[in-house]
């Protein structure tokens, strides 16, 4: 009797531990690996609005960018400014070396002068053949007188007329000298103040009020004609160039509110606005290009150059189905949904609308609102998975 | 009719059970050791599942992309989109490098596509959480196993992306979690040198006297400027026409636009016969290894076993005990350590396979026929056993 309860206990100490090794196994064996049911996570469809938003990065640019250089080529005497300076409209900002300009100058400042005493010189002679000519006049209008009375002859009376005659031609000779001396002075004016004007554009002036942002060359360097010496922005003209994949700008145009970030100040949002959509794409990087203004310049000035991220808001489309982009899954060719019905997962196609930035896809056709559909998934599931539906997918931190 | 196998186990079950328990781990180990195995070809193959690619389109004469380097023009991808045959072509490039998140850095293969085109060659194909990419920059999809979180801010080169999706089992070839990132960022990824180059690769440039000429004051920065562009991506991904077969749509593709195309099965051929083929025969290696030590093991535990109890035997014999029973008591007994030992084992292994830090996959047709060949090796070991047990001499139990 003892013996045969004594085996008893045997055989129970073995099934207790033989029987929850099984069913372990048998957990085991059913809840991992390919038989195990995968853990989806659903989502319903909505009916909501989106607001479908761009997102484009570009730089910080200035819309005027002032090159000032020589026109000709040469040697920079002196450069007045540096870079970070503000200059106004005007302003010297440096000189060219003008070698013999300046006594080109002199010399025709020169002859200018003597310019000008030559044609004193030819209104006095004016004057003495005037006077010559009064004189030779009188004479002339005398002896004819006297001629009609026999008082003299007729070969003087006719000697004092060519006589006149002399006079009256060495006037006109006078006054066409005195025209020549004129004309003379004109001409030296004028080569002098060609002269000067070359001086003065041997300067470089600011053309407009503004900061400078280069100094691309200093004195002594010599220059060919057209290479910048100094670079002039305008600060309140900045902009910033940016470009949008070709994929997602339909809807792009200009006055569109849009958030700036530069990448200094991240975190930074700084409205602004479309200010226009450039005519030309950039054929190489299949990217829309649209310039950028800032509501309000941001204080200091941003670099230009530096990177900025821009996102432009566009308006809100009317309701319709929406759900997340992560459901949407590809199978055999067709774009498509799993939705859950009775439990399992049914592939539905589906046709798609816009997106927003957020993830968010209008689904236009394939599916009803309020339908539960798959979005998160521990592995792939196709048309025989078995599924199981958690908060979150094992392994993803809530 | 009296069991004599369970009697003798009731017998001293502590110590058969421990036993069992025992051989349990040693062919846990195997079973894992398979699951290695498997998991790194899995490995390469979800590589190629994941790409959602039915050709691989890559340089003339390489084995791109992931076993060898190749670099298309960017714009390569349009003209095979007019191939006959082809729904669908996506660039994609691959990058392996660090990723720093903070202190610490992630290997992992950082893999450049179109943002925004679901469903497409080369996507994400599902997340386990947070979304696709939207933005054309700065966002990244990462594997759980690089251990990011949604929102968090990581480098790749000299970029910060916020991670905005979770992914599963997106891994490369070699294990290494995939980090998706836009298109245009990754070609910068590969390409941009870090700042230190760039600034005496400038510098070299404006010291070459063909480059910076005095009398062409813009020809320097249209040099650099052409330095630093990278109109490259590593494979176009092609996605075939429904009815179509691969090597169909392929071949026109090699012939004119000259270009070295794969199928799944050349892929895979790449993958499995020749990236990783020298370290899963190391694996492979391993395993046949242990399964023979497993085995020998196994024989002579049960060999041990019977010997054990070689009087009692004798006894049996002495009390006319036919051959046949002693026979089957040692088998029986025998067969059941082995599937003691299996059910342990395949839950040991079942529940170790997640702490390992590279995908183990316990297949079930493996388990199946581990379970076979323990049994299988039970049964052999035991025939020793019951050859020896059969001889000994019946005087023994009196006598000795």
């Amino acid at each position: 009797m003892k013996r045969i309860l004594s085996t008893n206990g045997r055989t129970l100490a073995l099934i207790a531990v033989l029987v929850p090794l099984l069913v372990l196994f048998i957990y085991v064996a059913l809840r991992s690996g390919p038989l195990a049911p995968i853990p989806v996570t659903v989502t319903t469809v909505e009916n909501r609005a989106i607001a479908p938003a761009l997102f484009g990065i570009g730089t910080v640019e200035s819309r005027y960018t002032h090159k000032i250089g020589s026109t000709a080529a040469g040697r920079i005497k002196r450069v007045d400014v540096q870079v970070g300076d503000q200059v106004r409209a005007g302003q010297v900002l440096g000189e060219m070396d003008p070698v013999d300009m300046d006594q080109r100058i002199a010399a025709q400042t020169s002859a200018l002068m003597r310019a000008e005493a030559a044609a004193l010189a030819a209104e006095a002679q004016v004057q003495e053949s005037s006077a010559r000519k009064a004189y030779a006049e009188k004479q002339a209008v005398r002896y004819e007188k006297l001629l009609q009375a026999h008082a003299v002859s007729e070969e003087g009376a006719s000697m004092k007329q060519q006589e006149h005659q002399i006079a009256e031609a060495g006037l006109a000779a006078a006054r066409a000298n005195l025209e020549a001396a004129r004309q003379e002075l004109t001409r030296i004016h004028a080569e002098r103040a060609g002269l000067h004007q070359q001086r003065a554009n041997l300067r470089l002036v600011a053309p407009v009020d503004g900061l400078v942002v280069a100094r691309e060359a200093d004195p002594g360097t010599t220059v060919v004609a057209g290479q910048t010496v100094v670079e002039i922005i305008d600060p309140a003209s900045l902009w910033i160039n940016v470009r949008f994949d070709q994929l997602r700008t339909s809807g792009l145009r200009a006055g569109l509110p849009v958030q700036i970030v530069l990448r200094s100040r991240a975190g930074q949002k700084l409205p602004g606005r479309v200010l226009r959509v450039e005519p030309l794409a950039d054929v190489v990087t299949e990217e829309n290009l649209a310039k950028v203004v800032f509501d309000m310049l941001p204080k200091p000035l941003p670099p230009l150059g530096e990177l900025a991220e821009v996102t432009v808001a566009l308006p809100e489309l009317p309701p319709a189905p929406v759900l997340p982009s992560a459901t949407v899954q590809r199978v055999d060719g067709q774009l498509g949904v799993w939705m859950i019905r009775d439990g399992a997962p049914h592939f539905a196609p589906v046709k798609l609308g816009t997106t927003d930035l957020d993830g968010r896809v209008q689904v236009l056709d394939g599916v009803e609102v309020g339908e539960q559909v798959v979005l998160y998934r521990h592995r792939a599931i196709d048309g025989g998975s078995r599924i199981k539906i958690v908060e979150h997918v094992p392994g993803v931190s809530p | 009719m009296i069991s004599l196998a369970g009697r003798d186990l009731l017998h001293s079950w502590g110590k058969f059970v421990f036993t069992g328990v025992g051989l349990g781990l040693l062919i846990g180990v195997t079973l894992s050791m398979a699951g290695i195995y498997r998991g790194m070809v899995d490995d390469a193959k979800v590589l190629l599942d994941n790409s959602g690619a039915d050709l691989w389109v890559v340089q003339q004469d390489t084995l791109g992309p992931y076993a060898e380097s190749s670099s298309l023009y960017d714009d390569t991808w349009r003209s095979i989109l007019g191939m006959s045959g082809v729904a669908r072509a996506a660039n994609v490039t691959y990058l392996t490098t660090q990723i720093r998140q903070g202190e610490h850095d992630v290997r992992a293969m950082v893999v450049g596509v179109e943002p925004g085109r679901v469903g497409e060659p080369g996507q994400p194909g599902y997340l386990a959480a947070g979304r696709q990419i939207t933005r054309g920059h700065y966002e990244a999809v990462a594997d759980i196993a690089s251990k990011f979180k949604l929102g968090d801010d990581v480098q790749i080169r000299r970029s910060h992306y916020t991670v905005v999706g979770l992914t599963r089992r997106m891994v490369s070839s070699s294990g290494d979690p995939m980090v998706f990132i836009p298109l245009k960022d990754a070609q910068e990824a590969q390409f941009l040198k870090d700042n230190d180059a760039i600034a005496q690769q400038r510098r070299r440039t404006a010291e070459n006297p063909a480059f910076n000429r005095p009398g062409t004051p813009g020809l320097l920065n249209a040099v650099i400027a052409s330095q630093s562009a990278n109109p490259f991506v590593n494979a176009v991904l092609v996605q075939i026409e429904p009815g179509r077969a691969p090597e169909e749509v392929a071949e026109p593709i090699r012939r004119w636009k000259r270009l070295q195309v794969y199928t799944r099965a050349q892929m895979e051929g790449i993958l499995v016969g020749k990236l990783i083929a020298t370290s899963a025969k190391q694996i492979g290696m391993f395993l046949v290894i242990l399964a023979v030590v497993s085995a020998a093991i196994v024989a002579f535990i049960i060999y041990t076993l019977t010997m054990g109890k070689i009087r009692e035997i004798a006894v049996l014999k002495l009390i006319g005990t036919r051959n046949r029973t002693i026979a089957g008591m040692i088998m029986q007994q025998a067969v059941g350590l082995g599937v003691i030992g299996f059910v342990v084992g395949k839950i040991a292994a079942t529940f170790w396979a997640p702490i390992f830090p590279k995908y183990v996959l316990l297949e079930p047709g493996d388990a199946a026929r581990g379970f076979a060949a323990v049994v299988v090796i039970c049964m052999l070991a035991s025939v020793l056993a019951i050859r020896a047990a059969l001889k000994v001499d019946p005087a023994e139990a009196i006598g000795g």
